[in-house]
């Protein structure tokens, strides 16, 4: 028989302190089996912040945001979301948290035998919200992610790049205060790439959602910080050289499980570590 | 090439079987207890009666008839010999009621429907809509599972039912059309043989049964693991494990059933 891995619930009541971050990972370490995948690392996330997290295959990016989203529990540290302690909070305490934060999974994860209106409009159907706002709203999110005409497919007729874009309006819907994408762009050709980190980019400047994006792609990352999001023109603009985006954005390099990186794009730029250049050349 | 064998520790193979007994209970008393939490998926559970009883109905009409026919045509033969034909109203009523009706509707609604949980709540966990759904602050649990629990053994009840009554007409087909026994002698043995006992038997198992094949087949189509090939795995399991465990309650009911009202 196969090991399961039901929620545990943990009746130890949960921690919490001023908001004054996102996110904040304190010397958090979790393995699998006899593998370390995160060691000791600590970070913070601060409001509005987009923080790009790279690193090789099977670095633990991926295990970092179920870990801040609860899905996983470290096997030390602590982890603060929206000033509460995710790691003493019991299962059923999460669920209440995880209506203020959205996530986009690696392959989307839409639910395939819901249609796409039913997926993107879940959470408002869970909160018991009037059918006539719950259109409207879906429609309104569907409009953003400019797949309106999507609304009465199911997953299974859309492309990847379409599916993705699905799962962002889900993510978005209520609009949460911290949004975690898992490789929104992973698998798609360039084109579909950049209307996703163009989707990203919009979330961030119109709405200043924090975020936590892993990706392979560091082009992703860097157009993140050169462009910014034109609601004039509904399109991403080219920073003039040598300029930032407004609002934060930093990046995150994990390797042996622990963290060798955490700074801003010009840091990342200048750093004369070995690796991190071998990295981002 | 030479071929490696990993020897596998008999404590650790303890462990996790103490372990997914552990899982299986926590498992299925949260999904009673979801009963008494807000919310509760009332359409996902009325969906759920629909595909599990409606959906199963034909099975259960098709075994119901044959289990019955077959029964009287094998008690018949035997009694033939003795001069007591008339009494296959009694054995097709007695056998039917208390225990073919219940274990033979439980283990087809469990071949039918604990696969179709285990795959598909298998799947769902394999493409992540699992992780989605706790994503999205819902519990599956209450969700998924609570729904399959309620809605299984609310409609084996009914399924029984109909089955018992199909076999009662299926043995009744098989008793007047060739061995002769009367219609009205055939039908007031099938009613006069039986008692209190007999009815609360018959349809206190298919509430058991039906809270095994669903608990089961949510157990192992949320413990899958290892892709498509673990989702195949989860449900062959779930039918082993939900027809076995469907046996072996069978017996112990029934021996608590005698010990509590005595032997007939």
């Amino acid at each position: 028989m196969p090991a399961p891995t039901l929620p545990i619930e943990n009746p130890a009541t949960s921690v919490v302190r001023p908001s004054d971050c996102a996110i904040e990972f304190e010397n958090v370490s979790i393995a699998f089996d006899e593998k370390v995948v995160l060691n000791g690392i600590s970070f913070r996330l601060e409001h509005g912040e987009t923080k790009a997290v790279f690193g090789v295959a099977g670095s633990g990016k991926s295990t970092m945001l179920k870990l801040a989203i609860g899905l996983l529990r470290p096997d030390s540290g602590r982890i603060f979301v929206l000033g509460e302690e995710v790691t003493r909070m019991s299962e059923q305490e999460l669920f209440q948290l995880r209506r203020r934060v959205g996530m986009v999974f690696q392959e989307s994860a839409l639910f395939d035998s819901l249609k796409v209106y039913e997926n993107v409009a879940f959470r408002l159907m869970e909160e018991k919200i009037p059918a006539e706002e719950i259109e409207q709203r879906v429609r309104e999110v569907l409009r953003f992610v400019e797949l309106e005409r999507t609304y009465d497919m199911f997953p299974s007729e859309l492309s990847g790049g379409m599916r993705r874009r699905v799962a962002i309006a889900r993510a978005i819907i209520t609009q949460p205060e911290v949004l975690l994408y898992d490789s929104p762009t992973g698998g798609l050709d360039p084109v579909t790439s950049n209307t996703i980190v163009e989707l990203i980019m919009k979330q961030r400047d119109v709405y200043k959602t924090s975020a936590l994006l892993v990706t392979h792609r560091l082009q992703d990352a860097f157009t993140m910080a050169t462009y910014q999001f034109d609601k004039a023109t509904n399109q991403m603009v080219a920073l003039p050289k040598g300029q930032y985006c407004e609002v934060a954005m930093s990046f995150l390099i994990l390797r042996d499980g622990k963290v060798i990186f955490d700074g801003d794009a010009h840091q990342l730029a200048t750093s004369r570590d070995e690796y991190i250049r071998e990295y981002i050349s | 090439m030479a071929l490696e064998f990993e020897l596998i520790s008999p404590i650790e193979v303890a462990k996790d079987f103490a372990l997914a007994v552990q899982n299986y209970t926590v498992l299925s008393a949260q999904s009673v207890a979801n009963f008494f939490r807000r919310p509760l998926y009332m359409a996902d559970m009325v969906q759920q009666a629909d595909l599990i009883g409606v959906g199963s109905l034909p099975i259960v009409v098709l075994t119901g008839l044959s289990v019955g026919a077959l029964l009287a045509l094998n008690s018949a033969s035997t009694l033939q010999r003795f001069g007591g034909v008339s009494l296959i109203g009694q054995l097709v009523s007695l056998g039917m009621v208390t225990e073919l009706g219940p274990l033979i509707t439980g283990l087809m609604v469990a071949g039918r429907n604990a696969s179709g949980m285990a795959s598909e709540l298998g799947s769902m966990i394999v493409t992540e809509q699992i992780d989605a759904m706790r994503a999205l602050g819902t519990d599956p649990t209450k969700k998924l599972v609570t729904p399959r629990v309620g809605a299984t053994a609310f409609m084996l009840f009914f399924l029984t039912i109909i089955a018992d009554l199909l076999g009662l007409i299926g043995g009744y087909g098989v008793a007047h059309l060739i061995f002769g026994v009367d219609t009205q002698q055939y039908w007031t043995s099938v009613w006069q043989i039986l008692v209190f006992r007999d009815v609360f038997t018959g349809l206190i198992k298919p509430v058991l049964f039906g809270f095994i094949i669903s608990t089961v087949g949510c157990y192992y189509g949320m413990s899958t693991r290892g892709g498509t090939q673990g989702v195949g795995r989860s449900t062959t399991q779930a039918v082993v494990a939900s027809s076995v465990l469907i046996l072996v309650v069978d017996f112990f009911v029934t021996k608590l059933i005698f010990a509590f009202f005595g032997y007939r």
